[in-house]
C-alpha cells in the first residue's frame, strides 16, 4: 500500500428543480422583500467600459420546445479581455463591469435577456487569443449537472476561425451551435438546444 | 480585480482537476422522466481549464442582508416566525485537496414544512405558510464555514411515477473560486428511508455517493431547548499549482 493522497470527492451534483427561482431569483418569482433584488440581474451601470449589447437566450429540449424554468449564468470578460475575479492575475479589470450575469428563462416564452457589453479577446494558455466568447451555465428541471457551453459571436469570423477552443470541435458542422446570430433589431440570438442535430456543443472543462 | 475575501492570500490560479463524470449523475436517466428530452446526447467536448472557467465571480459580504441566513424569519412578519421544526444546518467548504474555501456564496432554497414551494407553478395541496418564503444565502468565512437557521422541510409528491415523493431536503448553489466549480446539489436528512426511494436521487449511480449528500444530525451543535442541528459539508473540485506550470498567460 502506498500513502493516501488524502483526496476528497466533490459533492455529487442534483438538479436545480422546477424552483430554482426561489433560491436564485426569488424577486422573480414574486418573493419580494428578502433580498432588494436578484443577483446578477444588472451587468452594467453607466461607467462600464465597452460597446452594449442584448443577448437573447433560450434553451430548447429534444423536441424543440424553449424550456420555461431554466436558469441561465453568463460569466465573460471585461471590453479589455479582463476577468474581473482573484484569480484574474494580469491586471485590475473594469471595477464597474462584473462580468457575471443571471436570469430565469421567460415562464411563457421561454427567453431570457442579458444587457451586457461585448467582451474582449482573452489569451489561451499559449498566448494565442481566444475569439471574444462568453461563458454559459445552464441548470433546470430535467438537468442533472450544470451545462457549461460558450456563446461567440458572428461578426468575429476571423478570430472565431482561429480560436483554439473552436479548433479543438472535430465536427466543424457544429461549430455554428455556439456562435450567436444577430438580429435584426442588432440584439445576439443565442438558442441552446439540448439535444438533436443542432445540440449544441457542450463543454466538460 | 474585485474584492478579495483571501485579503492577505495570493489567489491561486491553478487549473481544476477534471471532473469525475462517473461520481455525478449521467444527463440521462430514464427514471427521472424530465432527463429523457432534456439530456445532451453527444459527447462534451474535453478541455482543461482555460482562463475563463479558471476565473469566476466573487461576492462579497456586502450584498448579505442581517436575516438572509435565518429562514425561519427572513420572509416572516414583524414578531411572528416560520412554522416547522427548528434547526441549524452547518458545515464547511472544502475542496478535493482538503483545503478550505472562503468567500464562497451558498444560496438555498427548499419547501415548507408541509412540502409546498412559494412558486406560482407549484400545485400541492399542503398549505402555504405565509411567513415562510424558502431562500436563503450566506458565505464562508476564513475557515470556509458556513451557517443557517431554518425549519426542516417536509417531503411532497411529485409528477414523475404514479406515486413518486421526493424525501424532505435543502437545495444548494455554491460559487467556489473559479466558474469550473459552480455546482447545484441537494441536502438530504439522515435516516429518512425515503431518500432510497427517490430518482432524481437515484440518477446518482454510487451509492457512496449518495451517502455525501445526506446531512448527520449532530446532537452537539444543537441548541438546547431552541433548534436540532445538521452538519452539511460540501466539496468542490480542487486545482492543480500552478508552481511548475509554464504559465503564459501574461502574467
Amino acid at each position: 500500500m502506498a500513502q493516501s493522497l488524502n483526496r476528497l470527492k466533490e459533492t455529487p451534483s442534483q438538479t436545480a428543480g422546477p424552483y430554482v427561482h426561489i433560491g436564485l431569483t426569488p424577486n422573480f418569482c414574486d418573493i419580494t422583500g428578502v433580498y432588494p433584488e436578484d443577483l446578477g440581474a444588472t451587468m452594467v451601470n453607466d461607467k462600464t467600459k465597452g460597446e452594449r449589447i442584448t443577448i437573447r437566450a433560450r434553451v430548447l429540449d429534444g423536441t424543440g420546445t424553449p424550456l420555461k424554468d431554466a436558469l441561465i449564468e453568463i460569466w465573460q470578460a471585461d471590453a479589455d479581455g479582463l476577468y474581473n475575479s482573484p484569480g484574474e492575475m494580469r491586471s485590475a479589470a473594469d471595477p464597474n463591469f462584473s462580468g457575471w450575469g443571471r436570469k430565469a428563462t421567460d415562464m411563457d416564452t421561454g427567453e431570457c435577456v442579458f444587457e451586457t457589453i461585448k467582451p474582449g479577446r482573452v489569451a489561451f494558455k499559449d498566448r494565442r487569443l481566444m475569439a471574444p466568447h462568453i461563458t454559459f451555465w445552464i441548470v433546470a428541471r430535467g438537468i442533472n449537472i450544470g451545462l457549461q457551453t460558450r456563446m461567440y459571436f458572428s461578426e468575429e469570423a476571423a478570430a472565431n476561425a482561429e480560436d483554439p477552443v473552436l479548433a479543438r470541435i472535430e465536427h466543424k458542422v457544429r461549430v455554428p451551435t455556439l456562435i450567436a446570430q444577430r438580429a435584426a433589431d442588432g440584439a445576439y440570438v443565442f438558442d441552446i438546444h439540448l439535444q438533436g442535430e443542432k445540440e449544441t456543443v457542450f463543454f466538460d472543462i | 480585480m474585485s474584492a478579495d475575501p483571501l485579503s492577505n492570500r495570493k489567489p491561486e490560479t491553478g487549473a481544476f482537476f477534471q471532473r469525475d463524470r462517473l461520481w455525478h449523475p449521467p444527463a440521462f436517466t430514464p427514471d427521472y422522466k424530465t432527463s429523457v428530452l432534456r439530456s445532451p446526447q453527444k459527447a462534451l467536448l474535453s478541455l482543461d481549464n482555460t482562463l475563463s472557467e479558471i476565473t469566476g465571480p466573487v461576492f462579497g459580504h456586502n450584498v448579505l442582508g442581517e436575516l438572509d441566513n435565518d429562514l425561519i424569519h427572513n420572509f416572516a412578519r414583524p414578531g411572528e416566525s416560520a412554522i416547522g421544526p427548528r434547526i441549524i444546518v452547518y458545515g464547511r467548504v472544502l475542496d478535493e485537496r482538503g483545503k478550505v474555501v472562503p468567500g464562497a456564496l451558498l444560496e438555498f432554497w427548499q419547501a415548507n414544512a408541509g412540502g409546498r414551494y412559494r412558486h406560482k407553478k407549484e400545485g400541492y395541496l399542503a398549505a402555504l405558510d405565509p411567513n415562510f418564503g424558502g431562500c436563503g444565502r450566506t458565505i464562508t468565512d476564513e475557515e470556509g464555514n458556513y451557517v443557517f437557521r431554518t425549519i426542516q422541510p417536509g417531503p411532497y409528491p411529485w409528477p414523475n411515477g404514479v406515486n413518486d415523493w421526493r424525501p424532505a431536503h435543502i437545495h444548494f448553489s455554491v460559487f467556489g473560486h473559479g466558474f469550473a466549480q459552480r455546482l447545484i446539489t441537494q441536502m438530504y436528512f439522515e435516516g429518512d428511508p425515503m431518500i432510497w426511494q427517490c430518482p432524481i436521487v437515484k440518477a446518482i449511480p454510487d451509492r457512496t455517493a449518495i451517502e455525501t449528500l445526506i446531512a448527520a444530525l449532530d446532537r452537539e451543535a444543537t441548541i438546547p431547548m431552541d433548534a436540532r442541528a445538521y452538519k452539511f459539508d460540501i466539496v468542490l473540485r480542487g486545482r492543480r499549482s500552478s508552481l511548475f506550470e509554464n504559465r503564459l498567460e501574461g502574467n
